[in-house]
């Protein structure tokens, strides 16, 4: 029994020391954290992103975005006679991870807004700590309606902002993008079951695109790790739609347009920003990837000014790397912050959030961008053409 | 076999531990240790529950099962929807959570407990991904996108003291008969059936029992984190907790302890610098299998007067329980 007793105390004493230790250099008040005018130094803007794990890719990403956006806020000599500091967290993509890097930025290092996380999973794992310790969050792309506003109260999270568009846009850009340009009239939806940005995006194509009077066909589905998809294929080959949405992730969508190409269906596909990856050309091959579209945040190709400054930019900073949409939404998450401080006219929490909420009409990397009541950016999609396998500006669509 | 004897060394333990739980929670209220603290506290607390817990089955039944994460997330779910939908208070939610987790361990124990080594490895985890994919598919627990918006409840006390409940628990669990029973299963399963010990109960028992404990941190988790989903219980998760065990050293519990809170705090410690954390943990998990394959304790047990006794080996276990 004499073990019990020893492993307690183990247990308590390792732990109490070891976070005691690492800790014990907070104990100024927490005041300071909850704003006030920062004085002499430096503004500090967390970051907090999923730089290792199963996500990694849009953190490293958005987060070279972000280190782009406060580099030229700086040198033009930076928001309110100060600089802005980035300080980093990772999150390791898991959304308990998440929380605690948001602790951390809050109450360790003091920063006066969050950036991130990429992910809407990840981003619910950070919006209960900016709205208990009153701090501004700008997620870079959660696209999640609930991650803004609270799905069983269906209240506003005041403290939660984003600076991407929201997922029902993206359905209903694509449905127009059907109707208008490629005027079709009916339609298949091939879902991913397994994933609610899958499922948002075909409920809002589905209504968008039976309002403007298109009619869907069928309703098919398939889960994430799929990778025949041949018997539900000829059942969409039999019905013959002039266009065949899937909004899916790039995987199996790829799979998917090989698969399809070769059993002879000829028609458009369309797809969200899930397709938005250099292997969704590698696995499906460029010939199987004609006629097809997808809606994203922006395209490096769009000839507008602001666009390509900042791939100008973003390509002198990162050795020639053309920045994707992470990136740029990184980079906006960052302007969005820096814009508000500077019309608020001071780094207090209160007077922050208030201004982020009342942005209206900033112009940024990914559009023009006017906040609306849901805290959900309003501003313009793009919608890009597949040609030999490489993404090509095929239209803005505005809101 | 010795009676379970509530000694000296017990309570004083017991008594010193409420001391720094006390400290501890002084230190929180009054700000010295901040949130940030408090919260890797809790972590390495859910984690210590976890190992602890796995320990019982892996290492003192030696039963091979890699579906822990399952049952951690059945307990997360069911407290999770408890205290959301039915505002159940949350103490009475995790144990209801833990009972249903321990039930599942039975459900799942009966059948897949007969299979040994490489196959009950395969059909645990096989289970482990059923759960998910199940959670999944249910739009009643919100799909792939999980639950959101669950009250952080989970505090210092309540965490403290189900940690505390589970060491004691298991580990009285392991000093009884039924442990005893255990551990001569794990050493040689023909020699303890031949010695009339019915090796399925017990083997059920073990896996319920640290079914039970899983489907608790597993609420405790939920009730902190704010946000649970299917793909953050995948096997990968099973495999973190058991380099926990296993770096501690497989069969001590002290080891899984330390195990628990070494890579907890060292994954926290690396937050800094993401760069190089896989790179650092990896490292150290390959070193740590060169230099001391047995785990960072191996079979030695922590005494609190005598710090390093070793643990009785297990032949002698066995001769003790079989002349009891």
């Amino acid at each position: 029994m004499k073990k019990i007793g020893a492993i307690i105390l183990t247990t308590v004493l390792t732990a109490a020391l070891a976070t005691g230790c690492g800790n014990n250099k907070n104990n100024e008040s927490n005041a300071a954290a909850n704003g006030g005018n920062a004085a002499a130094g430096t503004i500090k803007i967390g970051a907090n992103l999923e730089l290792t794990g199963g996500q990694a890719s849009f953190g490293d990403s958005a987060l070279k975005g972000a280190k782009l956006a406060v580099k030229e806020i700086n040198d033009a000599g930076g928001v309110l006679g100060q600089q802005l500091e980035l300080v980093e967290a990772d999150n390791a993509s898991k959304s308990e991870e998440a929380t605690r890097a948001a602790q951390k930025l809050i109450t360790t290092e003091k920063v006066v807004a969050i950036i991130g996380a990429t992910t809407s999973t990840n981003t619910l794992g950070i919006v209960p700590v900016a709205q208990d310790k009153k701090i501004p969050l700008v997620s870079s792309s959660a696209t999640n309606p609930k991650v803004t506003v609270d799905e069983r109260s269906g209240d506003l999270n005041e403290w939660v902002f984003r600076a991407s568009f929201i997922d029902p846009f993206q359905g209903q850009v694509m449905a127009n993008f059907a109707t208008e340009t490629l005027k079709a009239k009916t339609a298949v939806i091939y879902t991913d079951t397994s994933s609610d940005y899958s499922k948002g995006l075909q409920k809002f194509f589905k209504e968008t695109f039976t309002k403007s009077g298109g009619t869907i066909l069928s309703e098919e589905s398939y889960q994430q790790k799929d990778s025949d998809f041949k018997a539900v294929l000829t059942r969409i080959k039999e019905a013959n739609p002039d266009v065949i949405y899937l909004p899916g992730y790039y995987e199996e969508v790829g799979k998917i347009l090989k698969q399809a190409r070769e059993m002879g269906i000829t028609v458009p596909f369309m797809g969200g920003d899930g397709w938005d990856s250099p292997q969704l050309a590698e696995i499906a091959g460029a010939a199987a990837l004609d006629n097809t579209f997808m809606s994203n945040h922006y395209s490096p190709e769009d000839s507008a000014p602001e666009v390509k400054t900042f791939v100008d930019a973003f390509k002198a900073a990162n050795g020639d790397l053309v920045p994707d949409g992470m990136a740029a939404l990184g980079y906006d998450a960052v302007k969005l912050v820096a814009d508000a401080i500077t019309r608020a006219g001071s780094t207090d929490a209160t007077k922050l959030k208030d201004a982020l909420a009342a942005t209206k009409d900033l112009q940024l990397a990914t559009g023009k961008i006017t906040m609306n009541e849901t805290h959900d950016p309003v501003k313009a999609a793009v919608v890009l053409k597949f040609v030999d396998g490489k993404q090509t500006f095929e239209a803005k669509v505005n809101p | 076999m010795k009676k379970l004897k509530l000694n000296k060394s017990f309570w004083f333990g017991i008594v010193f531990s409420l001391i720094l739980y006390g400290i501890i929670r002084v230190l929180l209220t009054t700000g010295v240790l901040d949130d940030v603290a408090e919260s890797t506290l809790i972590l390495v607390c859910i984690n210590v529950m976890l190992a602890v817990s796995l320990n019982l089955i892996n290492g003192i039944t030696g039963q091979f099962s890699i579906g822990h994460a399952g049952f951690m997330s059945i307990g997360a779910y069911v407290s999770a929807i408890l205290t959301l939908n039915f505002d159940v208070p949350l103490v009475f939610a995790l144990l209801i959570a833990g009972l249903v987790a321990a039930l599942f361990g039975v459900l799942i124990g009966i059948p897949t407990l007969r299979l040994n080594g490489d196959y009950l490895a395969i059909a645990t985890l096989g289970f482990g991904e059923i759960i998910r994919i199940v959670l999944l598919n249910t739009e009643y627990v919100g799909g792939a996108s999980g639950l959101s918006g669950i009250p952080a409840e989970t505090t210092w006390t309540i965490m403290f003291f189900f940690t505390l409940l589970t060491i004691v628990v298991i580990n009285n669990f392991i000093r009884s008969s039924h442990g005893r029973a255990c551990i001569a299963i794990r050493e040689n399963e023909i020699a303890a059936e031949a010695m009339g010990i019915n090796t399925t109960l017990y083997k059920v028992i073990a896996f319920s029992l640290g079914a039970l404990f899983a489907g608790i941190a597993g609420g405790l988790s939920a009730h902190k984190f704010y946000v649970i989903n299917p793909g953050s219980f995948n096997f990968l998760k099973s495999f973190e907790i058991l380099v926990m065990v296993v770096l501690g050293g497989l069969g001590s519990t002290a080891g899984s302890i330390l195990g628990a809170i070494v890579l907890t705090l060292l994954f926290t410690a690396l937050q800094n610098t993401p760069e190089l954390r896989m790179i650092i943990y990896s490292v150290i998990l390959i070193l740590m299998m060169i230099f001391r394959p047995k785990g960072l304790l191996g079979s030695t047990g922590l005494s609190f007067m005598k710090f390093g006794k070793k643990e009785a080996k297990p032949d002698d276990v066995i001769s003790e329980s079989s002349s009891s």
